[in-house]
């Protein structure tokens, strides 16, 4: 059974992230991914989650929260990174502060795809975001993953 | 109220899953039902043509396209990109909520506009009616560059060719640019019942309606039954496919259904009621047609002329119009060439008065519609009569009798005014063989005027809410 454990973990929860923007953020939070060693090629991810971050003008929303995210060969196992700044980034339009890096293997559609999308899901209920705000720490957040992601 | 959400964007991973989630929350909260279809780059579970007819309205949030969009023709609908669906799901559950009370669509300013995403007005009634205005329009929807190919194409071919010898050429033994296109069109033009009946059964009943209803279609060109026919067959494989689902068979034999049950059992059964049940009949009614007509022969040259072009526009191309045509030309082949010219007069009055009609009411057609209408200008003017058939199958009560008004008028003027045609076809082309063709070119003009006018009286008074709501959005 596919948990919210196979893709992330407190190794991928920064919750101090000291970035100036939305570009910055992917190369922190990927960097993580690949310390994880999710990533095959750190470049190549980092180049399609850019491309795609320029490509949509922006992945935050009005709630606070961006999901920069690719599918890209570069990627050896699916992982979301979890990032939170101190002030709200600028993402074209929009602010974030909760930011959500996604990567996925290329052409992969299965269980793993299901839980990122049932994150995401999540993420539209405000008092997950809340808690997501008030966290104190990696453990605890993973913790609230666990609780709100359930297949 | 009953709803669903088609949320799209190009990974399928986050976005399209956020704005489902907003959504179903958003409409929970205001008491709404509803079923949402996620696309992403694998594409997408297909909600059930059950769940797209009960649906009183459909929201699209999409940031990519969405496959097989047709199937929601029809639908009242609201379009708006994900990110609105996101931020705003409560204002986009609410717009959902007017386009359904108003029974129809309504469009974001903000959303992208392509060929695919026409605004497609549903009959003002709800329920059954605008159930079968939207298998029709779907159908319609598809068959549309048919006829304009199809139409196009044979009237360049008249343009530049000799109308006698055009429609008898065969550009595989004798090549020549206008054997060519004049093959290309008519094989074009071959397939618009097929591709009607195909999709009016698609609508119905989903993929597995296509087969059965195209091979209905073929059937109903080969027994001369035109469009009419056609909105037969495609009507015919639906309910079949629909009842043949109905059955349920345990295990190994229930997944044998579509592979096998559907198209073997669906075409034997609609292509056995064409043949038998309207196949028959049509060609005993032809012969009684034809005599019929034989014995009005000598009477009241204007009598003759309003039943000729009565005629022609009854049936667009079905075996009444056909019935007239082959009148006149036996009439041609013995010395008397009013019938041709009234016939030819009729038979351009159709297209030429839909395309007015698009022109002076624009608001009162669809986008889709209103390109079509454009092409018929030059259909009308090369005596292509089908031109006329998307706008007569959705709306069949309402075009039929508005076209029958004014080619019987132009018909009756034809004869009137002592007009003689000495082509079997051609339009505008072959002006030069008219007789009487100042009076001729009247008689057709009058006929247009008549069959604009009707068409959109009755479009305008008794077409329920559609209008509102197509000027509201335009």
């Amino acid at each position: 059974m596919t948990t919210i454990d196979e893709i992330t973990n407190a190794n991928l929860v920064a919750l101090d992230l000291d970035v100036d923007g939305p570009m910055e953020a992917i190369d922190a939070l990927a960097d993580l991914l690949d310390k994880d060693g999710r990533l095959s090629d750190k470049d190549a991810y980092i180049a399609a989650a850019r491309a795609r971050e320029e490509e949509t003008g922006g992945t935050a929303m009005e709630m606070g929260i961006a999901i920069p995210h690719a599918k890209s060969g570069g990627v050896k196992e699916p992982g979301v990174a979890f990032g939170r700044t101190a002030a709200p980034i600028q993402y074209g339009d929009e602010k974030a502060d909760l930011i959500f890096l996604i990567a996925a293997p290329d052409g992969e559609n299965n269980l793993h795809v299901k839980v990122l999308s049932q994150l995401a899901r999540r993420l539209i209920h405000e008092n997950f975001r809340t808690s997501l705000r008030e966290a104190k720490t990696g453990e605890e957040v993973i913790e609230l993953m666990r609780r709100e992601v359930k297949l | 109220m009953k709803l669903i959400g088609v949320t799209a964007c190009p990974t399928g991973i986050a976005h399209s899953a956020m704005a489902a989630e907003a959504l179903e929350t958003a409409a929970a909260e205001k008491g709404h039902d509803i079923e949402i279809e996620i696309h992403g780059a694998s594409g997408a579970d297909f909600v059930s043509p059950d769940a797209i007819r009960d649906a009183d309205a459909i929201i699209f949030a999409t940031d990519a396209s969405v496959a097989e969009k047709g199937r929601f023709d029809g639908k009242p609908k609201v379009e708006v990109k994900l990110r609105e669906a996101i931020d705003r799901p409560g204002e986009v559950v609410e717009r959902a909520e007017k386009a359904a009370e108003s029974g129809a669509a309504a469009t974001a300013g903000e959303s992208s506009e392509s060929d695919e995403d026409e605004v497609v007005p549903t009959g003002g009634g709800v329920g059954r009616a605008a159930e079968v205005r939207r298998w029709l329009m779907t159908g319609v929807s598809y068959m549309i560059p048919f006829v304009v190919a199809g139409g196009i194409l044979i009237a360049l071919a008249f343009a530049f060719g000799d109308t006698v010898t055009v429609p008898e050429s065969n550009v595989y033994e004798d090549f020549s640019l206008v054997a060519l296109i004049y093959e290309i069109g008519s094989l074009a033009f071959s397939m618009l019942v097929p591709i009607l009946a195909g999709f009016i059964a698609y609508a119905m009943a989903d993929r597995p309606g296509i087969a059965p209803g195209i091979v209905g279609g073929l059937i109903a060109n080969e027994i001369g039954a035109g469009f009419l026919g056609g909105l037969a067959a495609g009507l015919l494989a639906g309910a079949t496919i629909i009842l043949l689902k109905k059955i349920k068979l345990p295990g190994g034999f229930g997944r044998l259904m579509p592979i096998l049950v559907y198209p073997i059992i669906g075409c034997l059964v609609v292509g056995t009621l064409m043949i038998l049940v309207i196949g028959a009949p049509i060609a005993s009614a032809t012969v009684g047609l034809q005599n019929w007509l034989q014995g009005l022969q000598g009477s009241n040259a204007a009598f003759l002329g309003l039943i000729l072009g009565g005629m022609m526009a009854f049936d667009l191309g079905g075996p009444i119009n056909k019935t007239a045509y082959a009148f006149a030309i036996a009439g041609l082949e013995g010395g008397a060439f009013g019938p041709m010219a009234a016939v030819m007069a009729a038979g351009m009055v159709p297209p030429l008065a839909i395309a007015l009609a698009t022109v002076v009411r624009p608001r009162l057609f669809t986008a889709q519609e209103k390109r079509a209408g454009q092409a018929n200008w030059v259909m009308g003017a090369s005596f292509i009569t089908e031109g006329a058939i998307p706008f007569a199958a959705t709306d069949p009560l309402r075009v039929i009798p508005a076209m029958m008004a004014g080619s019987a008028t132009a018909g009756a003027l034809s004869l009137l005014f002592g007009a003689t045609l000495r082509a079997p076809h051609g339009g505008i082309f072959v002006i030069g063989v008219i007789g009487q063709w100042p009076l001729y070119l009247l008689a057709i003009a009058i006929g247009t005027l008549v069959s604009a006018a009707v068409f959109i009286i009755l479009k305008q008074f008794t077409g329920g809410s559609d209008e509102k709501v197509a000027e509201a959005t335009s």
